[in-house]
């Protein structure tokens, strides 16, 4: 038995974006016990329910995270609006899902950057960042936002996006594919990229299931929550089918992630030939009453939670968000027991953490 | 189709979380997250346990001082949610078998966080 030593993985650390702290109890080479904590940007902004009133937590919620921000503001903006009994007009559904869908794609290739940043594969890191910037370009079109897009409210969206410009959309979408395809084939067939994540990080099926881990981190052990199957934005009517993986390693979620990017593609391609006319938000009147409801929804790195609760007043008792990668911690911490240190980068790269919207 | 939005959450009693635990890990439900909600000195603590897309929701009330019994021992991810729990809202769990022991957050501003006034008057 070789001598034990605990190595201090961040919360500053090259491989990680953002901060959170492991205690790697190591042997010899092998990492042995890995103990998490976090708080280190916590913000409180559940909190500040109690001083800002149920609409203006539209805009602090979607500054919960910068990535999936459009996310947070369509699971809040939903939460309320069950608990308002607000229906939503269809063309602002089918907005929604298109934006979520761009947010999901923004979000892939940012993080398949930073997996090619961890392994040192610089220009790959770059061009994934590059063609990132065309979808940050589409929003600043559509919305006047790169980051937070202030798209959403309770009761629709705050604007429409006319059809010509949602086909120019698609048609940017549809440009990009070869040279998306150039990207991804590296992440899928090079041996070297491949060599670093077939293998490593294996979080068996029935273990995933019942550590709660959620989104590409589940359904690459073949563990299927995405809430998109489900009756959540217009996914059932344009037949929606879940990306599953059961090589349950490094290699399946970078997998999952690269599908589900030319997944968005069809997803978008579908509801902007869809998309009906009409309003874009509805009229309502009076305040959240007395009771609560929770959403569900599916951001980029998997199933979010939301909670509201009313009182009769337009402040809330309570808006509760529970992010994915809240969820995905327990796994991280389970994946990384028992593995090599030198893998630690690509396993945590690869439950793509969330420290912002974890610390929210 | 199962939806995405519910608004029915059951009513627990504290003696009864274990057992409810013990029930759902055999059903082979997941947790999906605990949260607490603080109004006048009344605290309540939120369970969601999940199974593929199914949600089922128990609400425990915890009167100031109480401890609740930790569902570690049958779902271990739960640790994430009863230390921030105990963290930010003051809520103690007997038996987990993670306790940080008040250091899972390393925040500044001294916790738990106590209820403001609406609209911050």
């Amino acid at each position: 038995m070789g001598k034990r030593t605990i190595i201090p993985f961040g919360p500053q650390h090259p491989a990680l974006p953002e901060p959170i702290h492991l205690d790697l109890e190591i042997e010899d080479e092998k990492v042995i016990r890995a103990v998490p904590s976090i708080g280190y940007v916590h913000r409180g902004l559940e909190k500040l329910v109690e001083k800002n009133d149920y609409q203006t937590m539209t805009y602090i919620m979607e500054r919960v995270c910068g990535i999936c921000s459009f996310g947070h503001s369509w699971g809040y903006c939903s939460a309320v609006e069950g608990l308002m009994d607000i229906e939503v007009p269809q063309r602002a559904e089918y907005l929604r899902t298109i934006f979520m869908e761009l947010s999901r794609m923004h979000s892939h290739l940012l993080w398949l950057g930073l997996l090619a940043d961890g392994m040192g594969f610089e220009s790959l890191f770059m061009n994934c960042w590059r063609m990132r910037e065309r979808i940050l370009d589409i929003f600043e079109r559509t919305t006047g936002g790169r980051v937070i897009l202030s798209f959403t409210k309770v009761g629709g969206q705050h604007k429409d996006v006319p059809n010509d410009v949602l086909n120019d959309v698609v048609s940017i979408l549809n440009g990009m594919k070869k040279e998306l395809k150039c990207l991804t084939d590296v992440f899928i067939d090079d041996t070297s990229v491949r060599n670093r994540m077939i293998g490593v990080g294996i979080l068996p099926h029935d273990e995933t299931r019942k550590l709660g881990a959620v989104g590409p981190t589940a359904r690459g052990s073949g563990v299927n929550n995405d809430q998109r199957s489900s009756d959540f934005g217009m996914y059932r009517d344009l037949g929606f089918e879940p990306i599953m993986d059961v090589q349950c390693d490094c290699y399946a979620r970078c997998k999952v992630r690269v599908n589900e990017i030319y997944q968005s593609i069809g997803i978008i391609e579908k509801a902007v030939k869809g998309i009906p006319e009409g309003p874009v938000s509805v009229q309502f009147k009076g305040m959240p009453p007395v009771g609560e409801c929770v959403v569900r929804i599916e951001q980029p790195r998997g199933e979010a939670f939301y909670y509201v609760r009313g009182n009769g007043t337009r402040y809330l008792d309570r808006a509760r968000v529970r992010t994915p990668t809240n969820a995905n911690i327990p796994a991280l911490v389970k994946v990384l027991q028992g593995c090599d240190l030198n893998d630690v980068t690509m396993l945590v790269l690869t439950i793509d953490p969330c420290i912002s919207c974890t610390e929210r | 189709m199962t939806s995405y939005m519910t608004k029915e959450v059951a009513g627990l009693d504290r003696k009864d979380i274990m057992s409810k635990a013990e029930e759902m890990s055999d059903k082979g439900y997941r947790i999906i997250q605990m949260c607490a909600t603080s109004k006048n000195g009344i605290t309540d603590v939120l369970y969601s346990y999940g199974k593929d897309l199914d949600m089922e929701m128990y609400k425990v009330d915890v009167p100031e001082g109480v401890s609740l019994p930790s569902i570690t021992s049958y779902f271990w991810s739960a640790f994430i949610f009863e230390n921030e729990i105990h963290d930010l809202f003051d809520v103690k769990f007997t038996g987990s078998v993670l306790d940080y022991k008040g250091n899972f957050f390393k925040l500044s501003t001294k916790t738990p966080w106590k209820t403001v006034a609406k609209g911050g008057e």
